[in-house]
């Protein structure tokens, strides 16, 4: 293996670490503002101009409590939780293709880690992880909430996993490939998958909600019920691990929609622009058009946080079975059934 | 370098194998058949097999080891409710695992003699080529064994199904 290779990969790796901490850290901000707008009220406002130093503040208060772990706790599993939230949050942008390749030097840069030929179900595997650390850090905690409330996180994710796992096989169905480079530039020229894929792209998109734990799929630290879910117990930055692990959730998620069904970093006009801007630009030009996609369905998780309500337990698994699943597998085969017209003729 | 990450791999497959049976708490020892699994999938990975690395990863990792998760944590098994097993049925578990060994290794001596099998193309783990074998020449077993999986499951909810009186 050359040197060169494992330096330009470890400086994309730490360039997406950086970003994706960096998302995560503003989206709790935009969070605030976002709730505040919808709320008619102004947000935080006093951490510098407009508040925007707010996610520092709340950074270094995190650092600064007391760190609390219980007597009857399982000590080893009680910090592995929060930390296996944080890890499987992470490696999800692994696979992710941030934008083309853009040429230094002579040199070919692809902006994407890896692109494995099994890519959709490297992200599928890393959703069907994530619920470990909630299950963990809930069970270590010795408290009867926390379980409950890591019992139900399970659930949850098992249910929906299922709708995700077929609304993909559909997608697969369209695209005939795995790896989501070749997925993206499939979709060049408006042939986004949301075009041929819509009641796909909407199971997905409640799938995905669930699969992060946010509103109105947030059971597990549902406070009426169960003081604050699987992390009552847990105080400083462990505490912050775990919500910090949620925002990065939804970051990846949001970077797999847009990517699977909404053309990556493909934007109307791009040929024109990249053929006048130049190998270094134009790529990175189309990398802002992804983040911008990125940015909307940040947007959409958090309007939808402050607009819809909170599921009954029994709604959410009467949804996931008893809705999504069937639709799920009748999208598969109106898929399939038009497909094989379509070659036919 | 590929025989040394196998031996290190395959080392660190038997410790946490051993872990599974003799912690104490059943927590405790799923955790460490996750663990051990995720050393399986590294193995699938240095055979270059990615689709069963990604299969096996998502399958028993991600979902067969939650359910069990899921069930102790519901149970809430502990090393104070542990049943005591008496000396009868403990007496029974070490002449059966004696046979185990035994079959084992004979199985094991057999192989030895026998050739390696050669693969003749070290793609074949790749999804497309896999997925070729399995719906050209394997195709009828790979059926049959979906209606096997699919009767599996019928039966269960079948069995979870309370009788009308």
């Amino acid at each position: 293996m050359e040197i060169a290779f494992v330096i330009e990969k470890f400086i994309l790796v730490v360039i997406i670490f950086a970003i994706s901490l960096l998302i995560a850290m503003y989206s709790t901000y935009a969070e605030r503002k976002v709730a505040a707008f919808l709320q008619d009220r102004l947000g935080p406002d006093r951490a510098g101009p407009f508040g925007i130093l707010q996610p520092l503040a709340d950074g270094v208060k995190m650092f600064m409590k007391e760190e609390i772990v219980p007597a009857n706790s399982n000590k080893w599993l009680f910090m592995v939780g929060p930390g296996l939230a944080m890890l499987t949050a992470c490696i999800g942008t692994a696979v992710i293709p941030w934008g083309s390749e853009i040429t230094i030097g002579g040199k070919v840069v692809p902006l994407q880690v890896t692109d494995i030929n099994v890519g959709i179900l490297y992200i599928f595997g890393v959703v069907s992880l994530g619920v470990y650390g909630v299950m963990i850090g809930g069970w270590a905690s010795n408290n009867k909430y926390s379980l409950l409330s890591a019992i139900r996180a399970a659930s949850q994710n098992i249910s929906y996993e299922i709708a995700m796992g077929l609304s993909i096989i559909a997608l697969l169905l369209v695209t005939n490939t795995m790896s989501l480079k070749e997925i993206v530039e499939q979709q060049h020229g408006w042939h986004w998958n949301v075009l041929y894929q819509p009641l796909g792209f909407i199971i997905f998109m409640v799938c995905a909600f669930a699969e992060t734990n946010r509103a109105p799929f947030d059971l597990p630290e549902c406070e009426t019920e169960l003081i604050g879910g699987y992390h009552t117990e847990y105080s400083s930055m462990k505490l912050g691990f775990y919500l910090f692990a949620e925002y990065i959730n939804m970051f990846v998620s949001s970077a797999v929609m847009a990517t699977l069904y909404f053309g990556g970093y493909n934007y109307p006009g791009m040929d024109w622009v990249l053929a006048n801007t130049g190998a270094v630009i134009g790529p990175l030009i189309g990398t802002a058009v992804f983040f911008a996609k990125i940015f909307a369905f940040i947007f959409f998780f958090m309007w939808v946080r402050w607009t819809i309500p909170r599921f009954r337990y029994d709604q959410l698994m009467h949804l996931g079975w008893k809705g999504l699943i069937p639709l799920a597998i009748a999208n598969i085969i109106i898929t399939g059934v038009v497909i094989a017209v379509i070659e036919k003729f | 370098m590929g025989a040394s990450v196998f031996y290190f791999v395959a080392t660190l497959s038997v410790i946490f194998s051993l872990l599974v049976i003799f912690s104490k708490n059943p927590v405790h020892s799923v955790l460490y058949l996750i663990v051990t699994f995720f050393t399986f999938t590294v193995h699938y990975v240095l055979l270059n097999a990615q689709f069963l690395a990604v299969v096996n990863f998502i399958v028993y990792m991600g979902a067969i080891m939650v359910l069990f998760l899921f069930v102790l944590m519901l149970l809430n098994l502990n090393k104070d409710n542990e049943p005591l097993k008496s000396n009868l049925v403990k007496v029974v578990g070490l002449i059966a695992g004696c046979c185990l060994v035994v079959t084992l290794v004979g199985s094991l001596k057999a192989t030895a003699v026998s050739d390696p099998v050669l693969l003749k193309n070290p793609d074949l783990g790749l999804l497309k080529n896999l997925g070729r074998e399995l719906f050209g020449p394997f195709m009828l077993p790979f059926e049959l064994s979906s209606i096997l999986l699919l009767s599996a499951m019928v039966g269960a909810v079948l069995l979870t199904k309370k009788e009308k009186v």
